[in-house]
């Protein structure tokens, strides 16, 4: 069972108290923007096998968003970290980088 | 190939069962194909079976980098049915339906069908106007389904209980042939039919890297060395992003765990296949006895093969609802595997950005009932550009806006 730690209030949450939200750091495209942009922005997504950042809501907890590092294949939780941001802050990414050397995500690594 | 036979039985059981030979070749891939099929699960084989069989085309090679029939070919609940909503997502499942029924004859394997009539129950008012809907659009489109009373549901499935409390049954959708079969024999009897036609078929041969020039596909590197080809097909369901990145283009898709769970053996109790979506279960009864259960998908993207537990307790719990006699049985197994859920919910058989490659992906939470159709389809799409039964399933069905709104039919149970 998948266990996240919500950044705001601290509670060891498992996944029923907790609603996913899907890919994390998108770019929002609206009208004016290019049809492949706005393609991309609706429906294409990050489906790695490995690591992978996502947005989660502690929906029956403290109701507030926030993001965690993932690993897919194998569910290990590298850290959660606050909504407010548009990347993963360093200490989050190192935290990737000591169990999974060489990692990459869209831009980040 | 040998024919398997009444009088094939009797030959071998008159010398010890000596004469009997391997269902299908394992050789070492050549150094070019004409066509490469990517993933030896029911369609890649199904592909390939139709590529052979209404193209002529043999000069070909299906690769797995697992086993043949090991991904969810051989972990679905193995349910047949085509009573969907809308014209492309009947026709192409009908097709399948259809291409099932003879299945066992054409390729010389018994895949055990078995059109045992599969229900769809009404557990909600919402449920029952979207049914009847789809009994209607079933008429107009040639699939035989008809909306039946709850008193019709109870004579069909003597085990069920209308009256739950939280969800009564309120009628049903009926589909008289629909089934099931078995699922791993509908992928060995590809396999054995394909081998026969003169197919290589390579098992624990990993695709690396998809090679292109000029735009065009010429090849993958394996890890069995570089194979070349003129065509490709991509046909891996849960791995198709992890492929077709390698291939330099994106799908619209996400991978989620899919999981089923059976029960221990127990007398025949229940003979048609039960499907209750409002509460995300499904139920039929092999011909070993086993419950065979399917459940919900994960929430979120995973290549786990395993599945959350907290889906096992609702899925369940819903059941013990409907069919009370379940709360005293012991399960057995459970097990997931990684379905491909793309933004409409409707499978993707398409020409690709690369030239000479083709992707059939997407089928979610549905694939195996299609297998037929959808070889039948890509293997048109892959001979000769263009498949009528293919045409609405585009991957560029996004950009235009032409989805195929199948959700409320196949968001989860199948």
């Amino acid at each position: 069972m998948l266990i996240l730690e919500c950044p705001y209030c601290g509670v060891n949450a498992e996944e029923t108290e907790l609603s996913a939200g899907g890919e994390a750091h998108l770019k929002r495209f609206g009208p004016g923007s290019s049809d492949d942009n706005f393609h991309d922005y609706l429906f294409v997504r990050e489906n790695p096998r490995g690591v992978h950042l996502e947005r989660w809501r502690h929906a029956n907890g403290c109701g507030k968003w926030f993001h965690a590092a993932r690993c897919t294949t194998t569910l290990e939780v590298f850290g959660t970290y606050s909504a407010q941001t548009t990347e993963p802050p360093q200490e989050i990414k190192d935290k990737i980088s000591a169990r999974r050397p060489g990692w990459s995500w869209r831009e980040f690594s | 190939m040998k024919r398997y036979s009444a009088f094939a039985v009797a030959r071998e059981a008159l010398r010890y069962h000596t004469g009997w030979e391997r269902a299908w070749r394992s050789p070492e891939p050549k150094r070019r194909y004409d066509v490469i099929i990517v993933g030896a699960g029911g369609h890649g084989l199904a592909t390939a079976y139709f590529l052979g069989k209404n193209f002529g085309i043999t000069n070909v090679a299906v690769i797995e980098k697992g086993w043949l029939g090991g991904g969810n070919t051989g972990r679905n609940t193995t349910i047949i049915r085509s009573n969907y909503l809308q014209d492309p997502s009947a026709a192409i499942y009908e097709k399948a339906r259809s291409l099932y029924e003879t299945m066992s004859q054409d390729v010389n394997y018994n895949i055990m069908f078995s059109p045992r009539g599969v229900i769809m129950l009404a557990q909600t008012e919402h449920e029952c106007r979207g049914y009847k809907r789809t009994a209607h659009a079933n008429a107009l489109q040639g699939v035989q389904t008809e909306w039946i009373s709850p008193e019709r549901v109870k004579e069909l499935v003597p085990i069920i209980n209308l009256e739950g409390p939280r969800y009564p049954v309120l009628g049903g959708l009926w589909q008289a042939r629909g089934g099931t079969a078995r699922h791993d024999a509908v992928a060995w009897g590809y396999a054995r039919a394909c081998s026969a036609m003169g197919m290589d078929i390579i098992q624990k041969c990993e695709v690396t890297g998809v090679r292109t020039e000029a735009g065009r596909v010429v090849g993958v590197d394996t890890t069995k060395g570089a194979i070349d080809c003129d065509k490709l097909g991509m046909v891996v369901a849960g791995n198709a992003s992890v492929l077709s990145e390698q291939a330099g283009f994106r799908l619209p898709m996400e991978s989620v765990a899919l999981q089923a769970l059976v029960s221990e053996p127990i007398k025949p109790c229940m003979d048609v296949v039960v499907m209750a979506n409002t509460v995300h279960g499904y139920l039929s009864q092999s011909d070993k006895g086993e419950m065979v259960i399917g459940g919900g998908t994960d929430v979120y993207n995973n290549y786990t093969q395993r599945g959350s537990f907290n889906h096992v307790e609702e899925t369940v719990r819903a059941l013990n609802e409907t069919f009370p006699m379940m709360s005293r049985l012991k399960m057995l197994r459970q097990w997931g595997g990684i379905v491909d859920v793309t933004g409409d919910r409707s499978p993707i058989i398409s020409s690709t950005p690369v030239g000479g490659c083709f992707v059939n992906c997407g089928w979610g939470t549905g694939g195996f009932k299609a297998i037929p159709g959808s070889g039948w389809a890509m293997a048109e799409l892959m001979a000769t550009g263009h498949s009528k039964l293919a045409e609405e399933f585009t991957m560029t069905r996004f950009r235009e806006g032409k989805f195929i709104d199948e959700s409320v039919a196949a968001g989860v149970a199948h």
